[in-house]
């Protein structure tokens, strides 16, 4: 493909000008995108003093690693977050693709009779859904699964889209005739499905994975609604809710103005340490990703191919 | 749970169960499982709606009122306002991340060297992975009262720069499209970049030879080998109009209440409604609102897409 692109760009070469006006261009774009995130790193070494000075600023008078330090001495509540996230990004993830390609692989046989209605009962839920109130019930009432671990695995355990872009894989993947060869060679589901779809569709596997892993790193939601005891509070809910806390209790000492709530606020973590903690959630997903990059786009065109 | 799957099943056609299809019935049934109680029992679960639900009670004892919690929806101006909301901020959100989107990728494509397009393509894709929960931290860094780059900016050039910019109106709606085009624009940059690069070089081969020039190339190869797969991306988003980006509306904008006429959509007053308010009926029936319209509007874009191009409509 590589050198596709490299021949339709010889043949059809773009003119220099036009050439130098596209990349000003794209490079203006780039710009638009990565200076807001730069902010955050800048001010998260900025020290206390040049933010009060000059407020969060690109060029900041005073550079310190004071938010990190301070992060890592007090940083308890952040270790139990990561350990939280960590664990149920992994577990939910592996989880989830065990339950999701064994049922793609059902709905991938056409010689099965249940297919169509397999299928077709799986896709109604991406349609219609109960939506949130339901659901918050049905976990809280019913389950008792709110303020656990169980919070983060079960309810997101399959999910609809990517079990419909795992089947097109396998479907696109595998011919039809491996499959009859295995079973005339007299290899059951579990033994052609462990043997051969399994090893043979690991782009897919990979692919899906990683966007599960990615949405369940970033999922706040689901700790804002359901959890309350600290040691299972997930880092980005933790993120908002440092954000959240901050700006309420200095609204409300504001007004107060007590000696007790100056101390108070005093204490409360400075404004370069609420960036580095946001640097320490982002860090791991930014930096593995241009690595996994290739997965990604893949994902996203078999996303789009009507199965 | 595996027992369902062997044997209800098989019963009504008989004949057809092939004993070798048995693990497939296996494998299926976590999924199965999963989907009854996570997204069938919800469903079910929408009969709260028509109730005066009371926790204690539970779904199955609590009085039914039948379309009180509807009515109390529907004659405040609320039930307008989430709606208007939702469906603008979507339809807009639609078109300017398409336009936006596949300027970025015929750009990216057109360039002489692959580099440099491989590296603005790896940036433009970054934002896709940050949550709201960071997204609305950044934008908070810009807009905060006190330290935010805006008002800093306004006081240097002698402004008071005093603004509370989550009380201002006037300055979300327009902020809100640029922060979802700047989440949104580079994973959809990618998937078109990812369909031009698989368009045959010889359309553009033939086309240089009839001496095509760069412009006309893109309108009439490129642009139209892209069709398919705009149209079925507009299907996915035209079916999700009903429902609003929560990260979005409510964090990004501090779930600021100023600023509700403008940020408010459906799904934010459904999570208001049951946290806030604790009235669950409502939130319901708002949840019930928002579920059977999106799902009629399915039906209704497929069945046109399905007469107009049956390839590009979903089912």
């Amino acid at each position: 493909m590589a050198n596709e692109v490299k021949h339709v760009n010889k043949l059809t070469m773009l003119s220099k000008g036009w050439n130098a006006v596209f990349m000003v261009i794209l490079f203006i774009v780039a710009l638009l995108v990565l200076i807001p995130m730069l902010l955050v790193i800048i001010v998260s070494f900025s020290s206390e003093m040049s933010i009060a000075d000059n407020g969060y600023s690109f060029f900041p008078s005073e550079w310190t690693l004071d938010g990190y330090k301070y992060l890592f001495k007090t940083g308890d509540q952040l270790l139990d977050s990561y350990i939280v996230t960590i664990f149920h990004s992994l577990t939910g993830t592996l989880m989830s693709l065990t339950v999701m390609t064994m049922f793609a692989y059902v709905i991938a046989q056409k010689s099965f009779r249940h297919c169509k209605l397999f299928t077709w009962i799986l896709f109604f839920t991406m349609l219609f859904s109960g939506g949130l109130v339901p659901s918050y019930i049905l976990n809280v009432r019913y389950l008792h699964i709110n303020n656990t671990i169980w919070i983060f695995l079960l309810p997101s355990l399959v999910n609809a889209y990517y079990t419909i872009i795992l089947r097109t894989f396998i479907r696109t993947t595998i011919p039809d005739t491996l499959f009859e060869a295995a079973r005339i060679d007299g290899a059951g589901h579990f033994r052609i499905y462990a043997s051969i779809v399994l090893p043979l569709f690991k782009t897919g596997i990979a692919t899906v994975g990683l966007f599960s892993m990615v949405s369940r790193w970033n999922d706040w939601f689901t700790g804002m609604l359901y959890i309350q005891n600290p040691k299972l509070v997930p880092l980005q809910t933790l993120l908002t809710k440092i954000q959240n806390t901050i700006d309420f209790l200095k609204q409300n000492a504001a007004i107060a103005g007590t000696p007790d709530g100056v101390t108070f606020l005093r204490q409360l973590p400075d404004e370069n340490m609420r960036m580095a903690c946001t640097m320490m959630v982002v860090l791991p997903i930014l930096f593995a990703y241009p690595f996994f990059q290739r997965y990604f786009v893949q994902g996203l065109t078999v996303g789009s191919i009507k199965g | 749970m595996v027992r369902t799957g062997t044997n209800v099943k098989p019963k009504k056609k008989k004949s057809k169960f092939r004993k070798e299809d048995l693990p497939l019935y296996v494998m299926a049934s976590p999924t199965l499982v999963y989907l009854l109680i996570f997204s069938y029992a919800p469903m079910c679960g929408l009969i709260m709606a028509f109730q005066n639900f009371n926790i204690q009670k539970g779904i199955f004892r609590s009085p039914l009122v039948g379309f009180k919690n509807f009515e109390f929806l529907f004659t405040t101006s609320d039930a307008w306002i989430i709606t208007r909301n939702t469906v603008c901020y979507n339809v807009v959100f639609i078109i300017v991340n398409l336009i936006i989107s596949v300027s970025l990728a015929l750009m990216l494509s057109n360039l002489r060297s692959g580099l440099y397009a491989k590296t603005m393509q790896t940036i433009y894709m970054m934002p896709y992975f940050l949550s709201y929960a960071v997204v609305a931290i950044i934008v908070n860094a810009f807009l905060h009262r006190d330290h935010g780059v805006v008002n800093s900016i306004l006081r240097s050039l002698g402004q008071p720069g005093k603004t509370n910019w989550y009380h201002q109106i006037k300055i979300w709606p327009p902020l809100l499209v640029f922060v979802n085009a700047w989440k949104h624009v580079g994973y959809q940059t990618v998937l078109y970049l990812a369909v031009i690069s698989s368009i045959s070089v010889d359309y553009y081969e033939a086309a240089v030879l009839d001496g095509a020039t760069k412009w006309q190339q893109a309108r009439y190869i490129t642009i139209p080998h892209l069709r398919y797969i705009i149209g079925i991306s507009l299907i996915l988003s035209m079916s999700s109009i009903f429902r609003g980006d929560f990260g979005l509306f409510y964090t990004v904008t501090m779930n600021s209440g100023m600023i509700y006429p403008v940020t408010d959509v459906i799904d934010t007053y459904i999570y208001r409604a049951l946290t806030y308010l604790n009235n669950v009926g409502m939130s319901t029936a708002a949840g019930f609102y928002q579920s059977i319209v999106g799902f009629f509007l399915v039906l209704i874009v497929n069945s046109i897409v399905n007469k107009i191009d049956p390839d590009s409509a979903m089912f």
